[in-house]
């Protein structure tokens, strides 16, 4: 009984509610039920390209949740104070922001230099209710992202420590390099292939050019081709991007070039198979079940890909000697394959094979950066444990979120 | 100069790029869109060269009846079937729509090729785990009982197991312990070396101190 | 006599054929498909977490859904995308679908109609839902969406001008957006998610992985990456806390009976490496 009753009159409340509300509404003695929002404030979006004002406002008192009446708010804009205004945008009610009492928007539309107010409209049991921001905002664009001002001076601090040693290593100074055993295995590895009279496959990943491990792969492409070429050992290439293509052809001609067999490179070292990733595998294990290679190189970014490549790579008891800077793969290149370079091992390829000076200075600068880093959060644990202060905020790239 | 034009590209795009992360005002957020644009279509193109390439090496396994030259057969006829029905009989700009002949080869023909090639890897996992995970060394053991908690912990039957245990030593909070805790160490670890190894790389190549990507030593 | 016997079945254990091990795991993960049975699955703190914020939005909250996967990692990620459309329909959510993957877009049509069933509700095209489609570019369709969306996906996927549908109206970037959805199987993916929208663009970030691909991802949760639903386990429990069973809750089944036998592998292995290892160090003293 009682059951029915709550029902009866929250239905009856909500019916009853809107028209009740307008009619006071005309009547213009009391105002409308729902209550409007508070302190609109519009100002320009900050560290933007301009075109752009932030408005906030304190939510309507209406603005709950798990009640659903709540129709949210509408944004109005206008050249003046008293207006006319005109509609925006349309956001739901609820916040997400730090303070929940507050909610924040984006009109993204707007001239540089222009003044504008702002309206904010609050709406509920099918009313109303309107506030206005008290001061005009105008737009523009900024000349530096301040928030990005720890990144910068990372940048600036890495870059220059990279220079500093790269112009160290010119002026003659030896570098040390530890010993790479992917890197070291690479003679051996293609020996192998030209004892048993089969191929070596060289991976270059499933990623195209712009991504830098396809890079550090291809120069590994190169010295492996040299080698290849020394031996007189074949050399196949598949790839999956067409980018890739064209690039890791330049590399093998160069390196066959470099070891003074011009005439026995071919185009068709280097081969198209297909941009999908799963098609790619599959073409791969294909070749790689049917030819059977000696040695399989997999050199650069790899997905869910790289064991279902490592594992039939692995069946036909070929040499495997892999390098990835994909984290979620390296477990399984070393679960399956003989050698694995690891992450910036794949990097450092290059420097550890042509020991090319400005290459091994740029090591060099690279690890005095990992020490800042690792004093930093030496330093950041004592301090963050103390309570003294919020360290990791030093290290927070986000403009005005949490 | 072959050599030196896409060493002054590179340079030039990345200054700008750079540039504009931290400079918001215009012409750099302009740019940076152009450049984005022009990547796109750049990349977008190249993927008819790797077609012909495709076309042009399996033609060839066929002309000259190499033993795999059937499966070189299979390669242009399925090309082929993708590219026209896509092409010529699937109504034109709508032929992603649902029940258009090609929606249907990709629902019926496509998806479970690719579905099975993923599905593979449950396969492999379990091949390469029994030949990997054996306590040969003490660092080995840890990884192998690490294995063996995050496997039984991320299924029912850990639990089930351990249900009588107290709560922190139910097997699932284990495995979440396992994987929010060291996993997360190793793989930042492994992470921030990446990036400065990365960013190395990128500085290389932007100063054109890195050039084996151009065929160069 | 015997104990060589003895050892050299060991040995052949330690060398047991691979494809013994898969037909082990095919009957593992394909019996369980026909019986019925239930299980109680642990839910765990970074799908909580995901949920949590999902709960936290405002009703009719605007929401961009990102699929960036291919049918190959459709079973695991398939039932994720289902369980949140229906999560959106029956909290009003305003659903913006792209994907950087060619083939996402396809994934979300498929995964609509289904989502509906379950809910009894259908999204209004152009109302709370729509397609915008694929864009070449990867990234870099994320940092451009970051200056305008409109721009970046002049019409939706089936060729309509998206300044056309009501829902797009005063939707310029990224700000306009409360929450975005990312299903990802690889390249591009959660992580440049991470690294350009919600370290650039401040936006809310919950995420869903294939079980391969999430160790990469754990290490931004918290700040960056509200939640993450890793794999099959993660789907299911999604499931189970957003009140919306599916596919994953069943597909539980055959992935504890294939980790048992995994385990048992293992087990067996190791057995077999330490038994082979003591009768050759035996015999060599």
């Amino acid at each position: 009984m009682k059951h029915v009753n709550l029902k009866f009159l929250i239905t009856a409340f909500f019916i009853a509610g809107p028209v009740f509300a307008q009619t006071l509404a005309d009547s213009g003695a009391v105002p409308a039920i729902v209550r409007p929002a508070e302190e609109i404030r519009a100002f320009d979006t900050p560290n933007d390209a301009g075109n752009s004002i932030t408005i906030t406002w304190k939510r309507s008192p209406d603005d709950i949740a798990d009640q659903g009446r709540f129709e949210g708010y509408d944004i109005l804009r206008g050249k003046s104070v008293d207006g006319p205004f005109e509609l925006v945008l349309s956001v739901p009610g609820g916040s997400n922001e730090r303070n929940p009492l507050y909610k924040t928007c984006l009109d993204n539309n707007t001239e540089d230099g222009a003044e504008y107010y702002y309206a904010v409209d609050a709406k509920a049991f099918g009313t109303a209710a309107r506030a206005v921001s008290k001061m005009p905002a105008k737009s523009s664009q900024q000349w530096f992202n301040t928030s990005l001002i720890n990144m910068l001076i990372a940048v600036i601090f890495l870059s220059a420590a990279i220079l500093y040693y790269i112009s160290g290593a010119k002026s003659g100074k030896k570098l040390y390099i530890r010993k790479i055993a992917g890197l070291e295995a690479v003679d051996e590895a293609v020996g192998r292939a030209t004892e048993m009279g089969r191929k070596i496959f060289f991976i270059p990943g499933t990623q195209d050019m712009d991504n830098v491990q396809t890079i550090a792969g291809l120069t590994i492409l190169g010295r492996v081709a040299k080698v290849a070429a020394e031996y007189e050992a074949k050399i196949d290439v598949p790839v999956s991007r067409s980018l890739v293509m064209v690039t890791a052809r330049e590399v093998v001609k160069e390196a066959y070039y470099n070891a003074g067999r011009p005439d026995s490179y071919t185009d068709d070292m280097v081969y198209y198979l297909t941009d999908d990733q799963f098609g790619y595998a599959a073409g791969i294990d294909g070749l790689v079940v049917r030819q059977k290679p000696a040695t399989i190189f997999y050199q650069g970014a790899f997905y869910a890909e790289s064991l279902i490549l490592a594992e039939t790579g692995n069946s036909i008891g070929a040499i495997q000697i892999a390098g990835t800077a994909m984290p979620s793969q390296l477990p399984f290149f070393v679960a399956a394959c003989d050698y694995t370079l690891i992450g910036e091992e794949l990097f450092a390829a290059s420097a550890y094979l042509s020991h090319e000076p400005k290459l091994l200075g740029s090591l060099k600068g690279q690890d005095l950066g990992k020490l800042v880093i690792i004093l930093a959060i030496v330093i950041g644990l004592v301090i963050q444990l103390s309570g003294a202060f919020d360290f990791a905020s030093i290290f927070s790239v986000s403009a005005g979120g949490e | 100069m072959k050599r030196e034009i896409p060493m002054i590209i590179a340079g030039t795009v990345g200054v700008v790029l750079i540039i504009q992360y931290f400079i918001p005002a215009e012409p750099f957020g302009t740019l940076n869109d152009v450049f984005s644009d022009w990547f796109s279509i750049i990349q977008a193109s190249a993927i008819w060269l790797g077609a012909l390439n495709l076309i042009k090496v399996a033609g060839d396994k066929i002309y000259r009846r190499h033993k795999d030259w059937p499966y070189a057969a299979i390669i242009i006829a399925s090309f082929l079937v993708m590219v026209i029905i896509g092409f010529f009989f699937s109504g034109g700009r709508r032929f992603l729509d649902p029940g258009t002949p090609f929606s249907q080869l990709y629902d019926y023909v496509y998806s479970p090729l690719t579905a099975m090639m993923f599905a593979l890897l449950a396969f492999f996992v379990a091949s390469a785990s029994y030949r990997a995970f054996r306590a040969r060394t003490r660092e080995a053991t840890v990884l192998l009982l690490a294995a063996f908690l995050v496997m039984l912990g991320r299924v029912p039957l850990g639990d089930m197991l351990t249900g009588w245990l107290p709560k922190w030593l139910h097997m699932s909070e284990i495995a979440s312990w396992i994987m929010n805790i060291p996993n997360i160490a190793g793989q930042r670890a492994i992470m921030i070396g990446i990036a400065l190894g990365t960013v190395s790389t990128s500085l290389r190549l932007i100063l054109g101190i890195e050039r084996s990507y151009l065929g160069g030593e | 006599m015997a104990e060589q016997k003895e050892v050299g079945f060991w040995n052949s254990l330690m060398r047991i054929d691979r494809r013994i091990i898969f037909l082990f795991i095919f009957v593992a993960i394909s019996v369980p498909m026909f019986l019925q049975i239930n299980l109680k699955i642990p839910t765990s703190p970074e799908v909580e977490s995901l949920v949590a914020t999902l709960d936290k939005l405002p009703d009719g909250a605007r929401v961009l859904v990102s699929l960036d996967y291919d049918p190959g990692s459709e079973p695991e990620l398939q039932p994720m995308a289902e369980t949140f459309f229906g999560y959106a329909l029956r909290r009003k959510f305003k659903v913006i679908v792209i994907g950087l993957w060619p083939q996402g877009p396809i994934q979300a049509e498929r995964a609509k109609p289904i989502a509906e069933r379950q809910v009894g509700r259908q999204f209004e095209y152009g109302i709370d839902y729509v397609n915008l489609g694929y864009q070449a570019g990867n990234e870099l369709v994320i940092q451009r969406m970051g200056s305008s969306i409109p721009q970046t996906f002049p019409v939706d996927y089936f060729g309509k001008p998206v300044a056309d549908f009501p829902m797009m109206q005063g939707v310029t970037n990224f700000s306009n957006i409360d929450y975005v959805f990312n299903l990802s199987a690889g390249y591009p993916g959660t992580v440049e998610w991470v690294l350009f929208a919600v370290d650039r663009f401040n936006i809310v970030l919950g995420a869903g992985n294939t079980a391969v691909q999430a160790p990469q991802v754990y290490p931004y949760l918290g700040k960056q990456l509200k939640g993450i639903l890793g794999g099959m386990k993660g789907g299911a429990e999604f499931e189970i806390l957003t009140g919306l069973p599916g596919r994953a809750v069943k597909y539980m089944t055959g992935q504890t009976f294939a980790h048992t036998i995994i385990v048992l592998f293992i087990i067996m292995a190791n057995i077999a490496y330490f038994t082979t290892r003591k009768k050759e160090q035996g015999g060599l003293s």
